[in-house]
C-alpha cells in the first residue's frame, strides 16, 4: 500500500499540464486525443441519453417509435409511477436516502478518527490494526453477507433498517483515504501546540485537526455514499419487506414483475431515470469545488 | 480538566481509544462472519428421525466434504470458467481503455477534457443494476437503436442476449461501469509526473506517442498495477449485472457466476453448509489470484530496476 503514499502537487481539476506557459501554437488542437476523448464520452453518455428519451415516451410509443424521437408520456409515467402500490417508488427513494446519508455519515466518522488515531500517534500494533482493517478491502462482499445474514438472524435483526446500515460503516477504503489525508493534512507541530496549551487528545482531535481534515472526509463521504447508494447485494440478501428496499432493489423487483408485462416496462424506464437523477446530480454540482482526483488519493500540498 | 500527571498516560492511550469503534466494527462484521462461514463450511446438519422436535436436527462435523463436493460440483466449475471468460474480456479491455483516456487527457492541447472527464466518469455514479437494466434494455430489440438501426440497413441482427454475444453483452456492461473511475486513478499519477521529466522528454525530441510509452506509462505502472488488483477482485465476484439480467433473458441461469450459486444454495435451496464452503474457495481463489499477479507485478518491477 505504500506505493499508493501522498501525492502531492496534483494541479486542480481542470487544468492541463504543460500548457501553463502559454505554447506559440495556441489555437492549435490535438485532434487524435480530443476525438477519442469525445468518442468515449459519447460512449459513456449514451446510454444515459436513451434512459432519458425513453422515459417521455408512452407504453405505445415506446414499442412503434424510434428510440431517439421524444414521446409525448413523461408527466404521464412519472404519474404511473407515482401512483404504483401507493407510491412505493418513493418510500424506496428514500430509503437509499437513509441507507446511503446516514450509513455514509457514520462511515466517514469512523474513518475520520481512525484514519487521525493511525497517521498521527506512533503507538505499539499501528501497522498491525492498519495491515488487518486493509485485508477488508480484499474479502468478497459474498463470504461476509451469507454468514453476517446468518448471525443478524441469531439476533433476530435481519429485515431490519440496522441489517443493511451497521455492516456497511467500517470501510477499509475510507480509513485508508482518512489516514492520507490526516497524514497531509494536520501538522505534528499543532497536534503538539495543542498539548501543551493543556487540551486533551480528544479535544485536539474535534476542535483542531477534524476541520483541517474536512476536504478529505468530503471525499470519504462522498465515496461512502456511492457505495452503500449502488450495494444490492447486502439489502438483496437481508431485506424481504419491500418498504424497507432501497432503490436498486425495489427497481430490480420492478424489472423482475416487468419482464412478464410489457406495460410495467415504461414504469422499469421512468423508475430507472429518477433513480440516477440524485447521484448524478451531486457530482456536477459537487465538482465545482472538489476534485475527481481526491478520490484517487491525492492530496493537494 | 487534564492533569499534567495524566497526559502522559492520555497520549498513550489515545489511539487505541480513538481505533475503538472502527476494531468493533471490524470484529462484528468482518472477522465474526467470516469464522462463522468457515465454521459452517466444515459442517453439515444430521437430522434423526423424522425431523421433527428440538434436537432433531444436529449440526455435526463433515471435515473436508462440503469442500471436495463443491470442487467436483460440475455446476461451480461452469460458472468459474464463464467468469473466467468474461473477466478475460473485461479487465484488458476496461484498464487499455482507462489508460488511453487518460493518457489521452494528459496530452498537450487537448479540447473539451473537463467535459468529457465528467462524461466518462459518470456511469461510477450509476449503480450496476441501472447499468445493467439500461443496457439490457438496448439489447432488447423491440426497444433497442441499434436493432432499428440494424434493420433499417437490412443487416441481420444478433441476438445479444444468448451464448457468446451475452459473454459481450455483460462484459460491455462492467467496462461502461468502471473504465471512469480507473481512468481518475491512472490520471491522477500522470498529474504527479514532474514537469522536468515532460520537459526533458520534449527536448530530446520525443513526440507524444514515444513519451506516453517510454515514460508515461512506466511512471504510472504502480497505479496501473493496482487497478489491475482491484479489477480482478470485482471481476471474480460479479453478481448483480447477470442477476438483472436474468428477467429479460432465457439464457443467464441462476449459477451463471460461481457467487449466484452460492446465493442460491444458501437462500433457496436451503443448504448453507454448501453455500458457505463455495464462498470459502471463492475468497481464496480471490485472494490467490489478486495476491500471485501483485507478486509477479512486483517481482518484474525489481528486475526491471536491477538491470
Amino acid at each position: 500500500m505504500s506505493s499508493l503514499a501522498v501525492r502531492k502537487a496534483a494541479p486542480a481539476a481542470g487544468t492541463t499540464p504543460g500548457t501553463a506557459q502559454g505554447p506559440p501554437l495556441r489555437g492549435r488542437i490535438a485532434l487524435v486525443p480530443t476525438l477519442t476523448l469525445l468518442l468515449g464520452a459519447l460512449y459513456c453518455l449514451l446510454p444515459v441519453a436513451w434512459v432519458v428519451i425513453a422515459a417521455t415516451k408512452s407504453g405505445r410509443e415506446l414499442f412503434s417509435t424510434f428510440t431517439f424521437l421524444p414521446g409525448t408520456g413523461f408527466t404521464q409515467n412519472i404519474k404511473d409511477l407515482s401512483a404504483y402500490r401507493d407510491g412505493i417508488y418513493w418510500k424506496w427513494m428514500g430509503n437509499s436516502a437513509l441507507y446511503a446519508g446516514l450509513g455514509a455519515l457514520l462511515s466517514t466518522a469512523v474513518s475520520a478518527v481512525s484514519g487521525y488515531a493511525l497517521a498521527i500517534y506512533r503507538f505499539r500494533g499501528r501497522e498491525t490494526i492498519f495491515n488487518v482493517l486493509m485485508a477488508g478491502v480484499l474479502m468478497p462482499p459474498v463470504i461476509l453477507a451469507i454468514p453476517q445474514y446468518l448471525l443478524m438472524a441469531k439476533a433476530d435483526l435481519t429485515d431490519s433498517y440496522a441489517s443493511v446500515l451497521l455492516p456497511l460503516v467500517l470501510s477499509p477504503y475510507g480509513v485508508y483515504l482518512a489516514r492520507i489525508y490526516a497524514a497531509a493534512a494536520v501538522p505534528g507541530d499543532v497536534v503538539e501546540a495543542g498539548r501543551m496549551d493543556g487540551a486533551g487528545e480528544w479535544r485536539i482531535f474535534t476542535r483542531v485537526a477534524l476541520p483541517m481534515m474536512v476536504p478529505g472526509l468530503v471525499t470519504v463521504f462522498l465515496f461512502q455514499f456511492v457505495a452503500v447508494w449502488n450495494n444490492f447485494l447486502l439489502p438483496y440478501i437481508m431485506l424481504s419487506d419491500d418498504e424497507k428496499f432501497p432503490i436498486t432493489l425495489g427497481l430490480f423487483t420492478l424489472l423482475e414483475q416487468g419482464s412478464n408485462t410489457p406495460a410495467l416496462y415504461t414504469l422499469v424506464i421512468t423508475g430507472a431515470l429518477l433513480a440516477i437523477i440524485p447521484l448524478v446530480a451531486l457530482f456536477l454540482v459537487i465538482q465545482r469545488f472538489w476534485s475527481l482526483d481526491l478520490l484517487s488519493g491525492a492530496v493537494k500540498s | 480538566m487534564t492533569t499534567a500527571r495524566r497526559k502522559p498516560y492520555g497520549v498513550k492511550g489515545a489511539p487505541y481509544g480513538f481505533l475503538l469503534p472502527a476494531t468493533i466494527l471490524f470484529v462484528l462484521f468482518f472477522a465474526l462472519p467470516i469464522g462463522y462461514a468457515i465454521w459452517l463450511s466444515l459442517h453439515k446438519v444430521q437430522v434423526k428421525g423424522l425431523g421433527l422436535g428440538a434436537g432433531a436436527r444436529n449440526e455435526v462435523w463433515a471435515g473436508l466434504r462440503n469442500y471436495t463436493d463443491a470442487l467436483t460440483d460440475s455446476e461451480l466449475v461452469a460458472g468459474a470458467l464463464r467468469v473466467a471468460g468474461y473477466g478475460l474480456i473485461v479487465v484488458p479491455v476496461m484498464l487499455g481503455l482507462a489508460l488511453v483516456f487518460a493518457l489521452m487527457l494528459d496530452a498537450e492541447k487537448v479540447r473539451l477534457a473537463p467535459f468529457t472527464r465528467l462524461a466518462i466518469f459518470l456511469p461510477y455514479a450509476i449503480p450496476g443494476v441501472v447499468a445493467a437494466l439500461l443496457w439490457g434494455f438496448l439489447y432488447l430489440p423491440d426497444v433497442s437503436p441499434f436493432y432499428f438501426i440494424l434493420g433499417k440497413l437490412g443487416l441481420p441482427q444478433p441476438n445479444l442476449l444468448d451464448g457468446g454475444p451475452l459473454f459481450l453483452a455483460l462484459s460491455n456492461i462492467a467496462v461502461w461501469g468502471g473504465t471512469g473511475f480507473n481512468m481518475i486513478v491512472i490520471y491522477t499519477s500522470l498529474q504527479a509526473i514532474p514537469a522536468e521529466v515532460r520537459e526533458a522528454a520534449k527536448l530530446d525530441g520525443a513526440g507524444p506517442l514515444q513519451t506516453a510509452l517510454r515514460i508515461k506509462i512506466p511512471m504510472v505502472a504502480p497505479s496501473l498495477v493496482l487497478t489491475f488488483f482491484f479489477s480482478i477482485i470485482a471481476t471474480l465476484q460479479v453478481f448483480s449485472e447477470p442477476t438483472t439480467l436474468k428477467p429479460l433473458t432465457n439464457s443467464v441461469s441462476t449459477t451463471w457466476s460461481p457467487l449466484m450459486k452460492v446465493y442460491r444454495d444458501a437462500f433457496n435451496t436451503g443448504d448453507i453448509y454448501a453455500a458457505a464452503a463455495e464462498a470459502v474457495i471463492i475468497a481464496v481463489v480471490t485472494l490467490v489470484l489478486s495476491f500471485g499477479f501483485l507478486r509477479a507485478a512486483n517481482s518484474r518491477t525489481k528486475q526491471e530496476e536491477a538491470r
